[in-house]
């Protein structure tokens, strides 16, 4: 089932006496994830859940790629006749549809799954089957939007949807209502996996890992998860009005019975904008990861980095109208969000310094993974400062809906999160599978990708420039827009051309890739203080933390935690700001109630666009499977019991986090 | 000095904690936190489309009072007993609790069924204007956490009866009270938006 958790002796999980051999194979058997059809559908570990996410994630990647060669194909000359006008609208929707949320944000959140309880140093994620529930429903969500593409029924409203054209009046048919829908499926998603994330973070921690020593990379997913959790909610509110509108009639969005067509631009940017930072900040977390690694010294300015995070997180949601200039606002609203627009530049300037303090003094080992951080900075510095002049009004004014929107919100997302992406699947692929990635391969990667990129979306400033509208699926000769759109397409073959040479190299890699060791880079997270690729219990050791960098910290000579049952899923919870040892908790056993319910879910969501009565109806078979999911099993009331009399039980209020005045694992060594 | 003496033995911990020690209290309040959200958020959209039509309501008649009063009354009562069974929860006194699920339940019934009379006298269709589909909407959504809410105490109630109570399942016994309370709480500026706002500012 895992290969490699007896073969490999990690270097810090180092004790092999009989003992610790026994006591391996036992947390083995305990936490063995169930196999065959059925057992597929009941993991609950979040190294496999973690691992399905960045697949799916992945390949929705590579559809919403193949929809931009089309769109690029097309617009590579004028009066070109390769896709129609109604096909091209449902692709720019689908494109930017599948890379929002079933792409950008399940990826960030696949990662934070599988790393984010290893980085702590836990033996699974809190609410492991809320997770798995979470991933179906994505699942499904995606298969529904491609299905319904397919029948010809994609939505064609582009990817925010604005009403009054996706309202019941201009846009008959289902094609709205699909696009509604998928947005139910993927905010429920996150949602759930937010909460899982951040309970994990405040509560699964490894004894001694401090607030003040949580990972760089943990903590960007603790701020998403947070940014999820207030954003979300929105998105998911507007999409039921629209919803509402079209299919029993009420009038949110229709102006002539007192609605507002604005009220659906507040509620969509309201979440919008948070959307592009929920992407981004976990590729700062990666760059946080990956650049000590590669400079062989610890991060430059720790601390300034984590408030700059949670002030970009608080920020992020001062800034929705930026993307509503054009609506006719008042002057004060227009200033105050050009302000605030301007004023998240100075966390994200902050990062940026504190990552290139650490290069400069860094001794650097240029591999795959720094290069894609390198050619960030890059591209990023470029996405910024396009960011900064679309928050002046004037200039906002002069190119909204142009091209030059085009190129800076994909300097920023490409530039801002993809790149940085890479470098994290470079960087982690063998702790992930256990081989590494060639790193002849990923130059070429790196080296096609950058000039792909840049020679597709830097013509399109200038494209903007000279007028050329977005959304338009031709345009006519004799404007000179002729060779900076075929400037563009070429660009985006490259670009292509990279991602495909990636996935050669994942299969080539998988296939008979150069085996890796434990730690391959030499870092200093506790993810690669276990084997790779890691087994079902994540750690045998639980040695405690005493720095921001357990692994470069004297992790040999920390003590470690004994007393954690390895016949049951018990973990050792911990207090929120220490991170004391508090208490112990039981992790559900495998189940296929998440998967069942998710496939209710699914029927009350998806009929939900037919008829009003599907929620009713739909509600019968989702309150069914969850009884099911929550109704205690024999095996689990057992364990139950076992755990809470096979010792000394109780919970009585009084005892505190054990310890003392002074923690033992505070200033040992 | 040897490894083997560098140990934390957490043998003798409890494996189960109540309130915010515990994983549940925090994923409760994380669900809390987005319901919430969704509430606030729908009051705000409440008051945006307020701003844009020149009377409010629109036909001039605000929701009639009595139900909505009654309701509010049985809500803020019914959390006594919530308080009650979630204390004996925290000493596992499992004839109290028991008890005191199944006098929340008959609450938590009341609540529906006076929420439907307060349907009948909202004084608005959602179909005639945005006005009539936001209050229905604010309404409808705070109706469904009440169900949602009723069906999960009945499951906990059975389960009370039925399985073998484990230390644990008191714990869930305990959130589900706090879940309660938050039913309770976000009522309150509901309950102030739809009858009060539209006759006093």
């Amino acid at each position: 089932m895992t290969p490699g958790e007896d073969a490999v002796k990690s270097p810090t999980d180092f004790s092999d006496s009989v003992d610790v051999q026994r006591e391996r194979r036992q947390l083995a058997e305990t936490w063995r994830e169930p196999t065959g059809l059925v057992g597929w559908f009941s993991c609950v570990h979040h190294t496999t859940i973690g691992r399905r996410f960045i697949i799916t994630a992945f390949v929705f990647f590579l559809l919403g790629g193949i929809e931009a060669v089309l769109m690029r194909l097309q617009l590579a000359r004028p009066e070109n006749r390769l896709l129609g006008p109604d096909l091209y609208n449902q692709i720019f929707t689908m494109h930017g549809s599948t890379m929002m949320f079933l792409f950008a944000v399940p990826m960030m959140l696949g990662l934070g799954i599988y790393l984010v309880p290893l980085m702590v140093g836990a033996r699974n994620i809190a609410f492991p089957r809320l997770i798995a529930f979470g991933y179906y429903l994505y699942l499904f969500g995606g298969i529904f939007l491609y299905f319904m593409f397919l029948l010809n029924s994609g939505p064609d409203n582009g990817w925010f949807s604005y009403v009054p054209l996706a309202g019941p009046q201009y846009a008959p048919g289902k094609r709205a209502d699909v696009w509604a829908q998928l947005i139910t499926f993927t905010e429920v998603s996150s949602l759930v996996v937010a909460v899982g994330l951040i309970v994990t973070v405040f509560k699964l921690r490894r004894p001694g890992m401090s607030i003040n020593r949580i990972p760089l990379f943990v903590w960007a997913e603790l701020v998403i998860s947070f940014m999820i959790i207030f954003a979300m909610p929105t998105v998911a509110l507007a999409s039921t009005c629209l919803i509402l509108d079209r299919l029993i009639g009420t009038h949110f969005f229709n102006p002539a019975e007192g609605g507002d067509v604005l009220l659906w631009q507040h509620l969509f940017w309201f979440f919008g904008h948070p959307e592009v930072y929920i992407i981004f900040i976990p590729a700062t977390g990666i760059i946080s990861a990956i650049l000590p690694t590669f400079c062989r010294r610890k991060i430059f300015g720790y601390t300034l980095l984590v408030l700059s995070l949670v002030a970009t997180g608080f920020i992020g949601f001062g800034l929705w109208v930026h993307h509503m200039f054009a609506t006719g606002l008042p002057k004060v609203a227009q200033s105050f969000f050009t302000a605030a627009s301007m004023m998240i530049a100075l966390p994200t300037g902050a990062q940026i310094f504190c990552w290139l303090a650490t290069l400069w003094r860094g001794k650097l080992v240029v591999k795959t993974p720094l290069l894609f951080v390198l050619g960030f900075f890059f591209n990023f510095l470029i996405g910024g400062l396009t960011g900064v002049m679309l928050a002046s009004v004037t200039l906002n004014q002069q190119v909204h809906d142009t091209f030059f929107v085009v190129a800076h919100f994909h300097y920023v997302l490409i530039g801002g999160s993809v790149f940085p992406l890479f470098g994290g699947l470079y960087y982690w692929f063998p702790k992930i599978t256990g081989r590494m990635l060639s790193e002849r391969t990923g130059r070429w990667v790196f080296g096609l990708m950058m000039i792909g990129f840049n020679l597709t979306f830097f013509p399109m400033h200038q494209l903007g420039l000279k007028g050329m509208p977005r959304r338009v699926y031709t345009y006519l000769p004799g404007l000179g827009w002729e060779g900076l759109n075929l400037l563009a397409t070429v660009g985006g073959s490259i670009m292509a051309v990279s991602v495909l040479l990636f996935i050669v190299n994942a299969f080539q890699s998988l296939r008979a890739g150069e085996a890796a060791n434990d730690n391959p880079w030499g870092a200093g997270s506790l993810e690669w203080a276990t084997a790779a690729p890691p087994p079902v219990y994540n750690f045998a050791r639980l040695s405690v933390v005493a720095g921001h960098d357990p692994l470069w910290d004297e992790f040999e000579k920390q003590p470690v935690v004994t007393g954690v049952r390895s016949d049951l899923r018990e973990v050792l919870v911990t207090t929120v700001l220490d991170a004391a040892p508090d208490h112990k908790y039981l992790m559900p056993d495998p189940s296929m109630w998440p998967f069942l319910t998710a496939v209710a879910t699914t029927g009350l969501f998806v009929g939900s666009i037919f008829t009003p009565w599907a929620v009713v109806i739909g509600a019968v078979p989702v309150t069914i499977t969850m009884i099911g999911w929550f109704w205690p099993k024999r095996r689990e009331q057992e364990e139950q019991a076992a755990a809470e009399h096979g010792h000394h039980s109780g919970a009585g209020k009084d005892e505190g986090p054990v310890g003392g005045e002074r923690p033992i694992w505070e200033g040992q060594a | 000095m040897k490894r083997e003496d560098l140990t934390i033995d957490v043998s003798d911990l409890p494996v189960y904690a109540f309130g915010a020690r515990s994983l549940m209290w925090w994923g409760t309040l994380g669900m809390i936190v987005i319901e919430g959200t969704m509430f606030a958020l729908l009051i705000g959209a409440y008051f945006y489309l307020r701003g844009r039509v020149p009377d409010w309501p629109p036909n001039g008649l605000p929701p009639q009072l009595r139900w909505g009063i009654v309701n509010t009354v049985v809500l803020l009562a019914s959390v006594l007993p919530n308080i009650w069974y979630q204390r004996a929860a925290e000493r596992k006194d499992l004839a109290t609790v028991r008890l005191g699920l199944v006098i929340s339940i008959v609450f938590a019934v009341a609540f529906v069924v006076i929420r439907f009379c307060e349907f009948r006298v909202l004084n608005c269709h959602w179909t005639t204007n945005a006005y009539g589909s936001v209050v229905w909407t604010l309404l409808g959504l705070h109706t469904v956490h009440l169900i949602t809410d009723l069906a999960d105490t009945i499951v906990l109630t059975a389960l009370m009866f039925i399985g073998p109570v484990d230390g644990k399942h008191f714990v869930d016994v305990s959130e589900n009270a706090f879940y309660w309370y938050f039913v309770v709480i976000v009522w309150l500026p509901i309950f102030a938006v739809l009858y009060l706002a539209p006759r006093w500012i």
